[in-house]
């Protein structure tokens, strides 16, 4: 397979996570269309790596996994601390900083 | 075969993506990312990046999508009212998707880039083998390394703070039967929700 096949799905992926982030209003979902966007963003990176027979696009990768672990884990708290407050799990309602 | 296994994982991994965005109940969103990280990680498989897709199968589709279940299904499986709050946003968030991926596409593959069109070299045995790939880690790249590290460590901290604080303020601004042992935590977590005054107090009761 040609690696712009794997370009292409790349981009098609990251639409898809991107359309999410527009469509979706539960913070949650919005964090895992973010996941997909970075996942898009991965596949790239290793396909690049494997066309160029060069495996730092493959370490990348893997921190760009530990990026996304990061964000997860703090978003999730600022999920449970939404709730915890009783706030709505809405990104349309929540439009301060301040709880 | 390739092709086969190809488009296997795409439309897997294209699959679990669309699910993702258009189904409703942030639990089943959750499953549907599972589905679509582990066809992604046929797709490393595919590309010589063995490592990696361990540890996407692992890390992403072991940890951290049991830390999301455990989080929607705390939550609450709250499903989305149908309303549009920006009118036209169904319509409208699709289409500059679109538009994204026809943008990006053309930037990719109109670049002139010297491997469009080809498979690669023939690679090295042990190609993103755990072998190489930690000896690249730990060699060329041991100041990402341990950045990565110290990034995960913050984010663990950062979210014991923001998830934590408020379970430890309960308690302890409940009144009297508060034990000693929490009063400590939360007079130390006390001065930070002060500062907005009024309205930080009036949401506290609101909770209550």
């Amino acid at each position: 397979m040609a690696i712009e096949w794997y370009l292409v799905l790349s981009a098609l992926l990251f639409a898809v996570g991107a359309s999410g982030v527009l469509l979706r209003r539960s913070p949650l979902v919005i964090l895992l269309c973010l996941e997909l966007m970075l996942n898009a963003g991965n596949l790239a990176l290793v396909a690049f790596s494997r066309s160029l027979g060069n495996q730092e696009g493959q370490v990348f990768a893997l921190v760009v996994m530990v990026v996304a672990a990061c964000e997860v884990v703090v978003g999730l708290g600022l999920i449970v601390a939404m709730f915890r407050r009783r706030l709505p799990l809405d990104v349309d309602e929540i439009r301060e900083l301040r709880g | 075969m390739e092709q086969v296994a190809f488009f296997a994982g795409a439309i897997g991994a294209l699959g679990g993506a669309l699910a993702v965005v258009a189904l409703r109940n942030p639990f089943y969103s959750v499953l549907a990312l599972i589905v679509h990280l582990i066809s992604l990680a046929g797709l490393f498989l595919i590309l010589y990046a063995e490592f990696i897709a361990a540890a996407q199968i692992v890390v992403y589709g072991g940890a951290v999508m049991v830390l999301y279940l455990f989080v929607s299904a705390y939550v609450g499986g709250s499903e989305e009212p149908i309303w549009e709050a920006i009118p036209g946003q169904r319509l409208l968030a699709p289409l500059l998707a679109a538009a994204l991926f026809i943008e990006v596409s053309i930037a990719v593959l109109g670049t002139g880039l010297k491997a469009i069109g080809e498979r690669g070299p023939t690679l090295p045995a042990g190609f993103g083998s755990p072998g190489s790939i930690g000896e690249l880690l730990l060699e060329r790249f041991l100041v990402v390394f341990e950045a990565a590290s110290m990034l995960l460590l913050i984010a663990a901290v950062g979210a014991i703070v923001l998830a934590g604080r408020r379970r430890e303020a309960g308690p302890g601004g409940a009144g009297g039967p508060g034990q000693p042992g929490e009063r400590s935590g939360a007079r130390r977590d006390q001065p930070s929700p002060a500062p907005p005054g009024t309205p930080g107090s009036g949401a506290e009761e609101v909770a209550r």
